[in-house]
């Protein structure tokens, strides 16, 4: 009986922990925090609640609205954004040590978003969100919407909501400076470093099936693999690797060219059309207004050649560039 | 709730292999390693007993994370100059870390040997080791079966960070099934599989402790 007993409230203790776990910004709604102090007991069955119906859209206090996230409402009731981004990739999502602030592409889309629902692009939280957690993210409520380097693909929309083609980016190699290393073709036999759960993974071991792969849980780490002689190449979107090549241009080059062309979208919880809506809407603004090209060239240094399509599955009928 | 593809169990099946290999290789490290640490720590030497001293500090101060990726990096081949492979990297560290543990638990365990039993050894002409050998190591070893058994539970558990350094233990491949079905239940099912080692893990230290217990 007592074995019961304490069994049960240890799953009662994870189940609050799960809950609070799933609070995406005790920091945006410090009123949820005084309300956990204050009212514990109400506070924790509306945590179990909101625990319970994670799936299901929770209405009602903002409280459990806070919890959950997601819906427009619950956005525009919580007077702030909350946005998954990188915090470790340059240009598109980075957090930049010298400001403590996160900057880039991904991020500057994200202000965009904010900016239309509230008249105000600094009414936006990050959160990081990498490969691997951030459709979590999104089923969790700890992002209302993310913009994470991801690439559009149909096994993922079966999972969330894609919105708009925001870029075009392609797979490519980085490797040490001093390395012989050209294309892809070069990949027999050879390391190659890649981020766990990423689409580079399993286009790498498709396009180089000699290759030897080793995974990693951020770009990062696997390129300071790279550094330490562990990895002859690190392979993802070009753009993440343009980032690590501006960043120590003596020690790393990009080669190879594109290998496969990838859109990005923003991702958005299954069945949040109407978040969709605003995100699309901002997007083709930003495409209009030619303020999209502006961000691309802040970011990219360069000029864009083309504004990416609106329907992310067109990109794949697009020839693949070859180097 | 378990209905995942056999390939993917197949990838389980390997990760709990590896990680029983990572915990045996670096346990039988830390023991050996534990074990000079504790001798050294009760040597008539103060140079020894320092050294001893410094080692147990030092690796009982430091994130174990932070010991395998300073490894990990520094003998990657463009550091040192000689490459380790991430799996024999992993079972260093975590020998070398776990070794700090060791050598205190044997420390102790030779703090519960009888004063008389020790006078005993050196006054029929035992030198320092053969006393150590011979009459206080065997009781020091057989008095710290239960603290060991518990750090040969969290050295299993500690396994899991060698996932960071690219080495594909249980965790590392439960997460690699999660991140291709987006089942959350994998990584329950991963956690379910280290309680049905450790858990067996446990009641093997019991036995070895009755078995080998100091009749008093």
């Amino acid at each position: 009986m007592k074995k019961v007993l304490s069994t049960l409230v240890l799953l009662l203790s994870l189940t609050t922990l799960a809950a609070c776990g799933t609070e995406p910004a005790t920091t945006v709604q410090p009123t949820a925090t005084t309300a956990v102090m204050t009212e514990p007991t109400a506070t924790t069955a509306a945590m179990v609640e909101a625990t319970a119906t994670t799936a299901v859209t929770t209405a009602g206090t903002p409280t459990t609205g806070a919890m959950s996230g997601g819906t427009l409402a619950d956005i525009k009731a919580r007077g702030r954004l909350i946005a998954g981004v990188k915090y470790d990739v340059r240009i598109f999502g980075y957090l930049n040590p010298e400001t403590n602030k996160v900057e880039g592409f991904d991020v500057d889309l994200a202000k965009a978003v904010a900016e239309r629902i509230f008249g105000d692009p600094e009414k936006v939280d990050f959160v990081e969100a990498i490969s691997a957690n951030r459709i979590p993210y999104l089923d969790q409520g700890k992002a209302d919407v993310i913009f994470s380097t991801m690439t559009a693909n149909e096994d993922r929309a079966k999972q969330i909501e894609f919105s708009d083609t925001y870029y075009v980016a392609g797979q490519s190699l980085l490797v040490p400076i001093n390395s012989t290393i050209a294309s892809i073709k070069d990949l027999d036999g050879k390391t190659v470093g890649t981020v766990k759960g990423s689409t580079s993974e399993k286009n790498i071991a498709a396009k180089a099936p000699t290759a030897k792969i080793e995974l990693f849980d951020a770009y990062a780490a696997a390129v300071q693999a790279m550094d330490a002689g562990r990895v002859e190449a690190v392979t993802t979107d070009d753009i993440i690797l343009y980032g690590f090549q501006r960043n120590s241009p003596d020690k790393f080059k990009v080669v190879g060219g594109q290998f496969t062309q990838e859109p990005y979208a923003a991702g958005i919880k299954k069945g949040n059309t109407e978040l969709l809506a605003e995100v699309n809407g901002a997007l083709r603004d930003l495409k209009q207004s030619g303020k999209w090209a502006e961000i691309f060239k802040k970011w990219i240094g360069s000029d864009p050649t083309a504004v990416p399509p609106q329907e992310w599955r067109d990109v794949y009928l697009q020839p693949t560039a070859t180097p | 709730m378990f209905n995942i593809a056999p390939e993917y169990w197949n990838l389980l099946g390997q990760g709990v292999l590896m990680t029983l290999w990572l915990t045996f290789a670096s346990g039988v490290l830390s023991l050996v390693l534990g074990i000079l640490l504790g001798v050294m720590r009760s040597a008539p030497l103060g140079v020894v007993r320092s050294i001893a001293a410094g080692y147990t500090e030092f690796f009982r101060n430091i994130p174990l994370l932070t010991v395998l990726f300073f490894l990990y990096i520094y003998f990657g081949g463009q550091r040192a100059g000689i490459k380790i492979d991430p799996v024999w990297t992993a079972i260093i560290g975590l020998g070398f870390y776990t070794a700090a543990y060791v050598g205190e638990v044997i420390r102790s365990g030779l703090g519960t040997v009888s004063r008389g039993n020790i006078e005993a050894a050196r006054s029929q002409g035992m030198s320092f080791m053969q006393s150590m050998r011979y009459v206080q190591l065997p009781q020091a070893v057989r008095a710290a079966i239960p603290p060991l058994g518990t750090l040969l539970i969290a050295l299993l558990k500690n396994t899991s960070l060698a996932t960071t350094i690219t080495v594909g233990d249980l965790l590392f491949q439960a997460q690699f099934v999660t991140d291709r079905t987006f089942d959350p239940n994998v990584l329950l099912i991963a956690g379910a599989i280290y309680v049905s080692m450790t858990l067996p893990l446990g009641a093997l230290v019991s036995v070895v402790e009755r078995r080998w217990a100091i009749q008093r």
